[in-house]
């Protein structure tokens, strides 16, 4: 079995394989990004690298789900149990490579020309990958903690990635202080639960908090302080404050990323704590504090989207709205409304991730394009942008048959299966608000004459990415089974 | 530690959380507020070891060192941040670095 030792199985190795892949192309782009590219021209060959490296994190993901099938194991268990590969962490495993690589092969241009193509943002893409990787994987506090960190410093220094403009480094400072903020109040949160359970592993903590009374004030406090780290993560009212700005501020190809990958991560590390793990029986205590904040989440991100006129802030509120269907998912808790979180940040990586690309292509040369008057006239001078950009946005207010009414569809569903009714009606309400702010964008793009001619920026890599999302946008909508079947596959209970 | 009883430890690990969760609300320095920050990490720091001792198992030792770990990392990458903002703006008030309105 062990060729090894005892300490250290192929099991063991098995489990961890993608990431030590991720950890090792991230390595190989540093390395080769001076050795054999010094020229700034050349460095998009370094794609190569971040390709390989999710062909093999993809090819070690299979050979998990295949071993996970052959065997009929539910899990593959690593180093004593600090990392369980399920089907759960292997879905939103294939979100994070999906994202990574879209979003590495649509980047050259646009940093290109904001003069600051680093081969280190490749490097730093597969890093936070990696540190997803243990999010989404993780069930020892330990591993969960260095995850969340490794993704969270990656994504501080690619926000601030242009050093001589203002904006990003202010976007930087901000996410940094605050981010840091929240983990300080994750991991006292982490220490309470040492403390009840006397152990970091996510299984013997579930056990002690069960055999406590449901209002244990030391279960309350771990649960409080925890919800508040967490809740910063996925930039959930009240704690969103970070979220337009550093949106905003960041160059827009890490904003993509950011706003998907670095938000399902969040998701699942949610998902591990509050329902499949040890806050699960605190759940009367959490589920009406999670109603309010995800109502809350749905006002401020939809109200403030209204008169934003920067195109990433409102996308950014865009964001955080979703944020709340996704925790109205929760709320209902049960197994539809966890299937339908599940659904939704799968249409939602490549509807964000469109979205975001598009205004990544307005970028030019002494144009930030980052403006709604930006979009103006767009129908007439790019029409396969705008139709893309069309899609996304019916997509993302949930109109059929896009992918985004799909999610919306099964959080709706398992509210009113749980007889949630009033958060139903108030979902639903913010859909039409929604509709309003997208639709200005879609007058912008459709009936204005357009401000100025230049061509939009256009390369291989971002053509492909942003087809790659339109496609899968519209296929999850109107052909939905094989994807429902993954989501509703990668259950655990 | 031996007569001081655990509580004592646990309440001062609190109130220094307490103090750097202060600190980082009222101080307009961005150097005090990441102070702040890692002083809230020691508290979390401080318990952790608590508990561990209270149990008699190591984990909580280990978790400490991890914090560390995670604390160091985040004052390089912090302090090369506050860095750039400083040299584009030459000030590092915290009300003096918010160009981004609603």
């Amino acid at each position: 079995m062990s060729p090894f030792s005892q300490y250290y199985t192929s099991l063991d190795h098995f489990s961890i394989i993608p990431a030590v892949m991720l950890a090792l192309f991230g390595c190989a782009v540093l390395l080769f990004d001076f050795l054999i590219f010094p020229d700034p021209r050349q460095r998009k060959w370094l794609l190569i690298f971040v390709a390989l490296a999710e062909v093999f994190t993809g090819y070690g993901l299979y050979q998990q789900q295949a071993w996970l099938a052959v065997n009929g194991v539910a899990e593959i268990s690593g180093f004593g149990g600090s990392v369980t590969v399920d089907g759960f962490g292997i879905f939103f495993n294939w979100i994070f490579v999906a994202a990574a690589i879209l979003v590495a092969v649509a980047s050259y241009k646009y940093l290109e020309t904001a003069g600051e193509h680093h081969g280190e943002y490749y490097g730093l893409i597969l890093f936070a990958q990696c540190g997803m990787y243990f999010l989404a994987t993780g069930t020892d506090l330990i591993t969960l903690f260095i995850g969340l960190e490794l993704m969270a410093l990656c994504f501080y220094v690619m926000v601030g990635f242009l050093r001589s403009d203002k904006r990003s480094n202010e976007a930087a400072m901000k996410y940094l202080l605050l981010g840091a903020f929240s983990s300080g109040f994750l991991v006292y949160g982490f220490s309470v639960m040492y403390g009840i359970a006397g152990s970091t592993k996510l299984a013997e903590i579930t056990m002690a908090i069960e055999a406590r009374p449901a209002w244990d004030p030391v279960v309350f406090l771990a649960l409080a302080t925890t919800a508040v780290g967490l809740l910063f993560k996925i930039a959930a009212v009240p704690f969103h404050m970070w979220a337009p700005d550093a949106y905003e501020g960041a160059p827009v190809t890490v904003t993509a990323y950011l706003a998907v990958a670095s938000k399902a991560a969040s998701i699942a590390f949610l998902l591990r704590l509050f329902y499949y793990g040890p806050l699960a029986p605190a759940r009367q205590a959490w589920e009406p504090m999670l109603a309010v904040v995800a109502v809350a989440t749905l006002t401020i991100g939809n109200l403030a989207a209204i008169n934003q006129t920067n195109i990433k802030r409102l996308l950014a509120y865009s964001s955080i709205s979703h944020a709340g269907y996704m925790l109205l998912g929760l709320v209902a808790g049960n197994r539809t409304g966890i299937n339908g979180i599940l659904v939704y940040i799968m249409v939602y990586t490549f509807m964000t991730l469109g979205a975001f690309l598009v205004v990544a292509a307005l970028r030019r040369k002494n144009i930030i394009g980052e403006d709604l008057d930006d979009f103006a006239g767009l129908m007439r001078k790019s029409p396969g942008y705008a139709v893309l950009m069309l899609i996304f946005l019916l997509s993302l207010a949930g109109i059929p048959p896009t992918a985004g009414f799909l999610g919306k569809y099964y959080i709706f569903l398992a509210l009113i299966q749980t007889g949630h009714y009033a958060l139903a009606v108030v979902a639903t309400l913010y859909v039409a608000v929604a509709i309003y702010y997208y639709f200005k964008i879609v007058r912008s793009m459709f009936t204005r004459p357009e401000a100025e001619e230049s061509p939009l920026a256009s390369s291989f890599g971002l053509r492909l990415a942003l087809g790659v999302s339109g496609v899968l946008t519209l296929v999850i909508g109107i052909y939905p089974e094989p994807f429902l079947k993954l989501a509703q596959g990668s259950l655990l209970r | 530690m031996g007569s001081v009883p655990i509580s004592w430890f646990l309440t001062l690990s609190a109130v220094l959380f307490a103090l750097g969760v202060a600190g980082f609300l009222f101080r307009r320095s961005i150097i005090t507020v990441f102070m702040s920050i890692e002083l809230m990490l020691n508290a979390v720091n401080l318990s952790f070891v608590t508990f561990s001792y209270q149990l008699k198992k190591v984990d909580g030792h280990l978790f400490s060192f991890f914090v560390m770990v995670v604390a160091a990392a985040e004052a390089a990458v912090g302090l090369a941040i506050i860095l750039t903002v400083f040299r584009n703006r030459k000030t590092l008030n915290i009300d003096d670095v918010s160009s981004m309105k609603d």
